[in-house]
């Protein structure tokens, strides 16, 4: 092996770092027509009149479409595999507004100026309703969120949409009540967190428009272009053969673009105009109708022995889907499933939930996916049960973490077939200097300085549900093509299957030209989101090589007129080393593209029916101002278990980033409405994502697990690194201050105001 | 109003509305590597040089440019490959959308500054948004980058 567990270079970073135009919003057509969206004032209303005729007279306005114009078929824009969990609960424009910003008008025209002021005269008569804006009084409202009869639910989730819910659910292993009646401490705590904005540098955007055949061609900045390709077939009511999804260089997703948010508007008025038409969303529009995270109550009663063995773990989640349920249903999951089974020690943990609509902004998915809201929870709660007993919050979770070997209960019963959360704490320790440092030390100038830890997990993919496919054609003159259908997205997927690949076919990444994603070309991924490519995908890759290694192997003992058995592969040339007979790998692919031969490729898809975890310990040492409040992160800390690291810079940067979102999280950001239920936050000056003043040193090791049905014995990143900040900081701060801070985010006015009344 | 923009060496004369922002006229020149990333001038990703000196481009008006000199990252793509490659070799460009901008900046900061600490590197770029990295790539690729100009010139 060469390249797998090495520093690689990006196959595309020299043209993103020298500027060239691979992105979205770089390739519009220019006679493409400007699509802009009325959006709705209010969080909850009625179109009661609609007049378009003054607007259609400005110059250049190609036409404008309103409720009355649109399929009447109800979908969802979750990027999931069908029939998806998130119920079908929206129309392309609705007479019905369920939170501001909603689309009320769909206007296109050939300058942006010209759609401006197209938008100015739309005259609209709302009936204005009271909006549903206070998630924990949603369940059974008068309010409904969702009263029109063709609501659908594809799945039994739960959702009933005459009592608000968009899912429930609800397991239990052992005896919760039984088992916390023994304990000798028991600890009630709720944990609150806001909805979060994944602010991607990119906003959603795309392109689309009729090919030569009359296809719908749609180009855009997705994680899901086979899952884009059905959405857009549900909303438009045309087959999916009609549609093809292209999606170029994606300038971040982190989960928010696993929904189609801005796709259906383009598709929608290039199928009626024929016209080529793009959209492209403001900062604005990104903040106030993207697909943010889930905000979350989570109520926790935990059991523990006197001598801090965690017995068990009682979780209540309640969790606001917003106006519409794009992956309310499934992030709920993570709650419970991806913090409980941290614990390996549990003899009982049960688990309720409820997501309700609202009329705020729909959910989506945001890197973590619920496991970042229950993570938050049951490590600050066991954090509380490590300073009640008295304990290092480290010492607790040593004896009580998951160890290889167990059975998962909380895990759907899955095996912890590798883990290596134990030298992960270590690893951890040693580099923060945790025993010097704990708990607390004060500065010369009044400050603070405290450590925190917390651990995390992930999946990787969804088992039984994810699957992807990977092709890899020989071409004449001895290189391969790697088609993949899962999406780089930034993360460097393209790259990293490119070592896989290069490594099981023994030869040099140049020799490799990848390609994705194009829906009439790339073999079917389920898309890249759940932590699923490098696990699942790069299993894709593995088993398609190894079909690709054999049809090489048989061509070339079939040129030299031995048993393929007789031969071997190394990259360059098949040979026969009893005889000393070889032929190279160009002459098998120049032969295979000869008539009378036939052209090597190879294609298998993968789907595991299992998904191992990724784990990790997270150390935040903070400089705290007391008379402030001010918490700054000086140094962060994290030990991960991805399994074998593929590329160890991707890796590194994936971890650094996902720290730096968290201490975002956790210290600033924020998602707060206006009692009429508006969006506060809606730009950069408001939602304040960290700068690099805001972080400070972020220290990345990997003590690696062999992940046996991972490629490579690897496991999953890219969500996992995002957990730990906000217990692991929230716990500093309780070192610092003998305060637990249990709502999202921790702010300096908190934390002075918390001293202040101490 | 009529203008003309020197952009990348090659004079524009052409009549522009008044408000026209100069991100806006360079996109429509060819110039894709400046990016729009936000409406509130916060975010770094349209930095580039006008008259030798870094400005957001997404708060100057084309107008404010007559007769002046830009540079964007398709002007120097000699810089940008020098500097980009310390940059991809730490995997610090991701998804590269505030890469443009971002090296922008740190190309300005190379001629105004002669041997910038952290603590001046770190302030220099902090208007410099980046979603995916943490920064922490970001400044190690500077840092390699200096000193590998260090050694470059006696």
């Amino acid at each position: 092996m060469s390249y797998v567990n090495s520093r690689v270079r990006k196959k595309d970073a020299m043209s993103l770092v020298t500027g060239k135009p691979v992105y979205t919003g770089d390739q519009i057509p220019k006679n493409a027509l400007v699509v802009k969206l009325l959006r709705s004032p209010h969080a909850n209303a009625m179109i009661q009149d609609i007049q378009t005729a003054a607007a259609r007279k400005i110059p250049g306005v190609a036409a404008i479409f309103t409720w009355q114009d649109v399929p009447q078929s109800r979908f969802t824009t979750a990027g999931q595999t069908y029939p998806e969990p998130s119920p079908y609960d929206r129309l392309i424009l609705d007479r019905h507004l369920r939170c501001a910003g909603d689309p009320v008008a769909i206007i296109a025209a050939e300058s942006e100026a010209a759609a401006e002021k197209a938008a100015r005269l739309v005259t609209v008569r709302y009936q204005v309703l009271e909006p549903l804006l206070d998630f924990t009084k949603a369940k059974d409202n008068p309010i409904l969120v969702h009263p029109e009869k063709n609501f659908r639910s594809l799945v039994p989730v739960g959702a009933d949409s005459a009592r608000n819910l968009c899912s429930t659910d609800h397991f239990e292993v052992g005896d919760v009540e039984e088992v916390l009646s023994r304990c000798p401490v028991v600890l009630e705590r709720t944990y609150n967190t806001t909805a979060n904005n994944q602010a991607m540098m990119e906003t959603f955007r795309t392109f689309s428009y009729l090919d030569e055949y009359g296809r719908l061609n749609v180009v855009s900045s997705t994680q899901i272009p086979f899952h884009v390709r059905r959405i857009l077939s549900n909303a438009l009511e045309i087959p999916r053969s009609r549609i093809r999804v292209v999606k170029p260089r994606i300038g971040g997703g982190f989960g928010a673009k696993q929904s189609a948010v801005s796709e259906v508007f383009p598709a929608f008025v290039t199928l009626k105009t024929g016209r080529p038409a793009y959209i492209i969303f403001s900062r604005q529009e990104s903040m106030t109708n993207g697909s943010p995270r889930h905000q979350m109550r989570l109520q926790v009663r935990i059991g523990a022995d006197r001598q801090g063995f965690i017995q068990a773990i009682d979780l209540y989640a309640l969790s606001n889907a917003g106006a519409y349920g794009d992956h309310g249903p499934t992030t709920i999951g993570l709650v419970a499933h991806k913090s409980l089974s941290l614990y390996g020690s549990l003899k009982a943990a049960r688990f309720n939930c409820d997501v309700v609509y609202t009329n705020t902004m729909g959910g989506g998915a945001y890197r973590g996916y619920g496991a970042t809201q229950g993570i938050f929870a049951v490590e600050s709660a066991v954090n509380e049960v490590a300073a009640v007993l008295g304990m290092d919050p480290c010492r607790i979770r040593e004896q009580n973490m998951v160890a290889q070997g167990q059975i998962m209960a909380t895990y759907y019963n899955e095996p912890c077939s590798s883990c290596a959360l134990d030298r992960c704490m270590a690893k951890a320790k040693e580099m923060m200097g945790w025993e010097e440092k704990y708990p607390a030390r004060t500065l010369e100038n009044g400050h603070i300085r405290s450590v925190g830890v917390a651990m995390a997990m992930q999946g990787s993919g969804i088992s039984g549900v994810d699957i992807g496919s990977v092709e890899i054609r020989l071409e004449d003159g001895g290189f391969y093509t790697l088609l993949l259908g899962c999406t780089d997205m930034g993360t460097g997927c393209d790259t990293i299957l490119s070592q896989m690949a290069a490594d099981c076919l023994d030869c040099s990444m140049d020799a490799i030209a990848v390609r994705g994603v194009d829906t009439d070309q790339s073999p079917y991924d389920t898309g890249s989101y759940a932590s699923s490519t490098t696990y699942v995908t790069g299993m894709a890759v593995v088993k398609t090589c190894q079909s690709l290694r054999q049809k090489i192997l048989e061509a070339g003992a079939e040129m030299l007129g031995v048993p393929a058995q007789a031969t071997e592969f190394d990259g360059r040339r098949v040979f026969c080393p009893s005889s000393g007979q070889e032929v190279t790998l160009s002459a098998i692919a120049n032969a295979s593209v000869e008539g009378g031969r036939s052209c090597i490729s190879a294609s298998e898809s993968h789907s595991s029916p299992t998904s191992p975890p990724p784990f990790m310990v997270g150390m935040a040492e903070i400089d705290l101002d007391p008379e402030t409040g001010k918490v700054d992160v000086v140094d962060y800390v994290a030990a991960v278990d991805c399994g074998t690291v593929i590329n160890r810079n991707l890796a590194t940067v994936q971890t650094e980033g996902g720290i730096a979102q968290g201490i975002g999280m956790t210290l600033h950001e924020d998602i707060s409405y206006s009692p009429s239920g508006r969006m506060q936050n809606n730009s950069f000056l408001q939602y304040k994502i960290p700068t690099r003043l805001d972080i400070g040193k972020i220290r990345v090791a990997f003590e690696s697990s062999y992940e046996p049905t991972g490629p490579f014995g690897a496991k999953s990143i890219g969500e996992l690194v995002i957990n730990t900040p906000a217990p692991a900081i929230a716990n500093a701060i309780a070192n610092a201050t003998g305060i637990f801070f249990r709502d999202l985010p921790i702010r300096p006015e908190d934390v002075a105001l918390g001293l202040g009344k101490k | 109003m009529k203008i003309t923009v020197t952009i990348n060496g090659q004079a524009y004369t052409e009549e522009v509305s008044p408000d026209l922002l100069l991100l806006d006229f360079l996109r429509a020149h060819g110039c894709y590597s400046v990016k729009r990333g936000c409406d509130t001038s916060n975010c770094g990703l349209c930095t580039v040089h006008l008259e030798g000196k870094p400005v957001l481009s997404c708060s100057v008006l084309a107008v404010r440019a007559d007769k002046k000199h830009v540079i964007t990252l398709e002007g120097l793509q000699t810089e940008a490959a020098e500097f980009g490659a310390f940059l991809a070799d730490e995997g610090g460009e991701q998804c590269g959308f505030c890469s443009p901008g971002f090296i922008m900046n740190v190309l300005a900061m190379v001629r105004e500054l002669e041997h910038p600490t952290e603590a001046e590197i770190q302030a220099y770029l902090a208007g410099n948004l980046c979603r995916c990295t943490g920064y922490q790539s970001q400044l190690r690729a500077v840092r390699k980058y200096l000193a590998w100009k260090q050694e470059g010139t006696p």
